[in-house]
């Protein structure tokens, strides 16, 4: 029998690999921003199962916020990606160091 | 039941493996591509979980839009990949540890005395055939949350304009129209009057 726990423990599997994620691609821009993405899917899927096991749609429509701004996020993250390329030639977290004192 | 349990477990497996070979992949693309198959594993997922409208949305907006926005970025940019892979085994050490750190932890609060289980949350009846998740997600959003989607409509907005914004570049040298200076124009910079007599017609 499927329940609450299932669902939680597939979002929370998945959030930590994200996690791990950010630490082994730690030089590239691209996959930090997947991992992201991966993050906030792994939160959305804790917000779905509960809004079914609760019988309550707010969840969903939290869900639906979520995607919004995760999709805003991610287009200003790849122009700004765009933008740091053209100027810079690379993408490598290791050369941004303009801002060091 | 069991169907359904098989459904989820099939789908679990294709989105754990996906979401390991995101992190893993040496070649950015494969990572887009093995990224939208865990987007399409969630989908199925929140289908068997009745949220039908969010796993087509899920499918059609983030799949179709952004991951494809993501796949056109990676595919433009000529990245040099060796120098981004380095420090990869250096760290993976740590990154293992603090995933699994984490994931023991967050499975010991779920799983511990059934504080999610069957018990404290009883698995809900499937929905009647005739339940439109996508209608009762309508009325919600037009009436309790029709500002946080008015708000959501402006940061799309924003989203758009920062976007072409910062993208936008005026390279020198490239003979483009200039809309201003074509609206501000002067009769006297482009007509110049002319005196000089009549002529007269041939013939007469």
């Amino acid at each position: 029998m499927l329940t609450l726990a299932h669902f939680l423990t597939l979002g929370a599997i998945l959030f930590s690999l994200s996690i791990a994620g950010i630490f082994i691609n730690r030089k590239n821009i691209i996959i930090l921003l997947m991992c992201i993405e991966l993050m906030l899917l792994a939160v959305n899927m804790n917000f779905v199962a509960f809004s079914r096991f609760l019988g309550n749609l707010d969840g969903q429509i939290f869900v639906f916020f979520i995607l919004t701004v995760a999709a805003a996020e991610a287009g200003i993250g790849l122009a700004i990606l765009v933008v740091l390329f053209r100027n810079r030639q690379t993408i490598n977290v290791a050369e941004l160091d303009d801002l060091k004192g | 039941m069991i169907v359904q349990e098989l459904i989820f477990y099939a789908f679990s497996l294709v989105m754990v493996f996906a979401a390991i070979a995101v992190v893993t992949v040496r070649n950015p693309i494969y990572a887009v591509l093995f990224l939208v198959l865990a987007f399409f594993s969630a989908a199925g997922i929140w289908m068997l979980l009745e949220a039908e409208f969010l796993a087509i949305i899920l499918v059609v907006v983030y799949v179709g839009a952004v991951m494809v926005l993501f796949l056109f970025v990676v595919m433009m940019l000529d990245i040099n990949l060796v120098p981004l892979k380095e420090g990869f085994t250096r760290y993976l050490p740590v990154a293992v540890l603090v995933a699994v750190a984490m994931a023991v932890e967050l499975l010991m609060v779920l799983w511990s005395r059934g504080r999610f289980g069957a018990s404290m949350f009883p698995v809900p009846a499937p929905n009647s055939s005739d339940y439109s998740n996508t209608r009762e997600l309508g009325e919600l959003l037009y009436t309790n949350y029709l500002l946080p989607f008015e708000v959501a409509g402006v940061i799309l907005l924003v989203a758009i304009i920062a976007a072409v914004a910062l993208t936008l570049r005026t390279r020198p040298g490239i003979k483009t129209q200039d809309p201003a200076a074509q609206v501000r124009t002067r009769r006297d910079e482009s007509v110049r009057l002319v005196k000089m007599k009549s002529e007269k017609p041939r013939g007469t």
